[in-house]
């Protein structure tokens, strides 16, 4: 299996029957994904592109064993039906919500330290495009057909920035082991360090690219855990050069509020750790290109 | 989204922090007024901007007769203020704070943020107040303390004690500091804000504790259910362009450069202003139309791009996923007929149905320059920018 989901995971989605919650099933569906059914509470028994609908994630789980959930839950509901779903016993959520309140995620951190680490849910997330095992299944809203199966690990927090970087990849014949997206938001469910451990004991994985941005601490701490921890090469690109200081650009995260957080910092703590830089977002293919070439 | 400090101060107090008494004004008569209620002998005129350092802009005026309230709020109503946060723009002097002089002791330094580091809320506090942190950070590192607070349970009084102690606070001013910090704590977790900083608190002369200046800031994704501080929302503050947008469900940030710049999705968006910048252009500015990239979010964002005048030319770069590039092609041409936009624009579109959209661009009759790569696009973005401007010359 791939570091998260291959095409036997049995995924429910959150919010299943709401028009986003709709589309997006389908197409996940169609891309292999062993979808199981969903929940919207209130609309239990019912049944929704041909799969059972359950009023709670614990039904869910009991009824179909799911493992892992997809959130499409609206904004104010959103913190809530993740903390349902880790309390529920899944394993890997992929939250696709934008527009969380920064305080509800830090108690949906909070409330998740009560589990166990090896009882503990991995959350990507909120505000992320999700996560793909090319050529096995994807959870979440990205094109699916961009990607190219391979044996790059990918983790970024832009959905379209993403899709550039495999789009690139796969135009010189490059595939991907497994794409994660940690979302935008200043809280995140996990980070590119958590991530980067898990590409590290992946036999699929010879390679590592990480596609950070401007502001907060995580591309930081991945460096110094590239640094310490890692034999797999890891190459990283920070967008957000021409960002003005107390800004935000976009992500709710991408904004500079203190020293370290700039691209051009970013970037030279991670050359300092070691890891590869990739100067222009044009230059994904090749640089990734050559960094398999010389291993 | 952020408040003015008289706002600031107004929702600090309902929390139990103490302010000086103060009122606001819309005009020379009624500053003059506001000293005449208040009484005393002196008062501090407060020029209202969504920003700090007003002071060393010449925004706060201490005046001793109603005479000279009024002629300072003669000077300083309608005039933009410029600070070193403001931009050379300034921000406009709509209102005015008329308080009373406090007589100050000394000055601390005292703020709530969001940690993203710890995930928590986290008081950052200096003896050394009066500066920004930053300046402190640089003069007496030593003097700053920081208290994660943990979530579950909220600020403990110990923390709050640990805190006072820290700041110098004698024993008889403990209480009231630590009313003041688990005010300040609370403010910030009830309302969902980014932000509180009171800078200065001001230990006065007879030992009492005030707030002397208060800025707050607010999650914009908690504002649904704070209706009580969108209200407090002052438009005559924020820069007319991103209103305009975010009114129309776009993310847009002014630069200086001059390529427009009309993309979907806020990482793609950030490295296509990396591109134009790495060979040798200047962004106009950041605008993120979002994932869908409909027809009439592309007319809506180069309407917004148009609105700036230092704009030369246009980078269109769309990241067709869900959607498909043929639609987006033909949106892109359809906003330009109608629009007729008076600048080159260079169209790069990549991603679903790739070359079905390449094939509608080139057989379209609107003139427009393509590209298929994004150093491609950046490259003649820069290019006709710069023939643009040569032509605008001469």
């Amino acid at each position: 299996m791939s570091i998260f989901l291959d095409q036997n995971t049995r995924v429910i989605v959150q919010g299943y029957t709401g028009r986003i919650g709709t589309f997006h099933a389908r197409e996940m569906i169609e891309y292999g994904t062993n979808l199981v059914g969903g929940v919207t509470p209130g609309k239990g028994g019912e049944r929704h592109l041909e799969r059972p609908v359950f009023n709670t994630v614990k039904d869910a789980v009991r009824e179909t064993g799911a493992e892992a959930s997809v959130v499409f839950v609206p904004p104010p509901f959103a913190a809530d039906a993740i903390m349902e779903a880790a309390d529920a016993g899944i394993r890997f959520c992929v939250c696709v919500t934008d527009g969380i309140p920064a305080q509800d995620m830090m108690r949906v951190k909070r409330y998740m330290r009560r589990y166990k680490r090896e009882d503990r849910m991995t959350l990507t997330g909120p505000n992320c495009a999700g996560t793909i095992s090319p050529g096995k299944a994807m959870m979440g809203i990205m094109p699916g057909h961009i990607y190219m199966q391979g044996n790059v690990g990918l983790i970024g927090r832009s959905g379209t920035l993403g899709y550039e970087a495999a789009s690139q990849m796969k135009a010189i014949g490059i595939g991907i082991s497994t794409s994660v997206g940690i979302g935008g938001d200043p809280i995140n469910g996990s980070a590119f360090r958590d991530h980067l451990e898990r590409f590290e004991q992946d036999p699929e994985t010879r390679l590592v690219v990480m596609i950070g941005e401007i502001g907060g601490p995580q591309e930081a701490e991945a460096a110094a855990y590239a640094r310490d921890h890692m034999q797999k090469p890891v190459l990283a690109y920070i967008a957000g050069l021409t960002a003005p200081k107390g800004r935000t650009m976009g992500h709710a995260g991408a904004i500079v509020t203190s020293a370290g957080e700039s691209a051009a910092e970013k970037v030279e703590i991670l050359r300092a750790a070691g890891v590869g830089i990739i100067v222009r977002p044009s230059e994904f293919g090749n640089a990734v290109g050559e960094a398999l070439a010389s291993l | 989204m952020d408040i003015h400090e008289y706002q600031a101060k107004a929702l600090l107090s309902e929390f139990g922090m103490p302010v000086a008494k103060g009122g606001i004004a819309y005009s020379p008569e009624q500053a003059a007024y506001r000293a005449k209620e208040l009484g005393g002998e002196k008062w501090v005129v407060k020029a209202q901007v969504h920003s700090g350092a007003r002071g060393k802009a010449g925004g706060i005026r201490v005046c001793s007769t109603e005479n000279e309230v009024m002629q300072a709020a003669n000077e300083l109503l309608g005039r933009r203020l410029v600070t070193n946060q403001t931009g050379p723009q300034g921000k406009l002097i709509g209102r005015l704070y008329i308080e009373e002089a406090t007589d100050i002791g000394r000055e601390i330094y005292l703020a709530f943020a969001l940690d993203r580091s710890s995930e928590r809320i986290m008081c950052v506090a200096s003896a050394a107040g009066g500066m920004d942190i930053e300046e402190i950070a640089v003069s007496s590192p030593e003097s700053i303390v920081r208290v994660p607070i943990e979530p579950a349970v909220g600020m403990q009084d110990f923390q709050a004690r640990e805190i006072a102690f820290a700041l110098g606070m004698e024993a008889g001013q403990l209480a009231e500091a630590v009313k003041a910090l688990k005010a300040c704590y609370r403010a910030f977790r009830d309302l969902d804000a980014t932000m509180v900083e009171v800078n200065p608190l001001v230990v006065t002369g007879d030992g009492r504790i005030i707030a002397l200046d208060a800025k707050m800031g607010f999650d914009d994704n908690a504002l649904f259910r704070r209706p009580q501080i969108s209200e407090l929302r002052d438009k005559s503050q924020e820069d007319p362009r991103e209103m305009n947008a975010a009114d129309r469900g776009l993310s847009y940030v002014g630069l200086d450069g001059n390529i427009g710049c009309i993309i979907n999705g806020a990482g793609l968006a950030m490295a296509t202003l990396d591109m134009i910048k790495h060979v040798g252009g200047e962004p106009a500015n950041f605008l993120d139309i979002g994932g869908g990239a409909s027809p009439e979010r592309v007319a809506k964002a180069f309407n917004l791009v148009l609105s700036d005048a230092g704009v030369d030319a246009i980078l269109v770069n769309i990241f067709a996923g869900i959607n498909r590039c043929d639609w987006v092609a033909e949106g892109v041409i359809q906003a330009m007929e109608k629009l007729k936009v008076p600048v080159p624009v260079v169209v790069r579109l990549s991603g679903t149905n790739v070359e079905l959209g390449r094939q509608i661009l080139a057989d379209s009759k609107v003139d427009l320059i393509t590209a298929d790569t994004l150093a491609e696009a950046a490259e003649k973005a820069v290019a006709a920018a710069k023939t643009q401007q040569t032509r605008g010359d001469a």
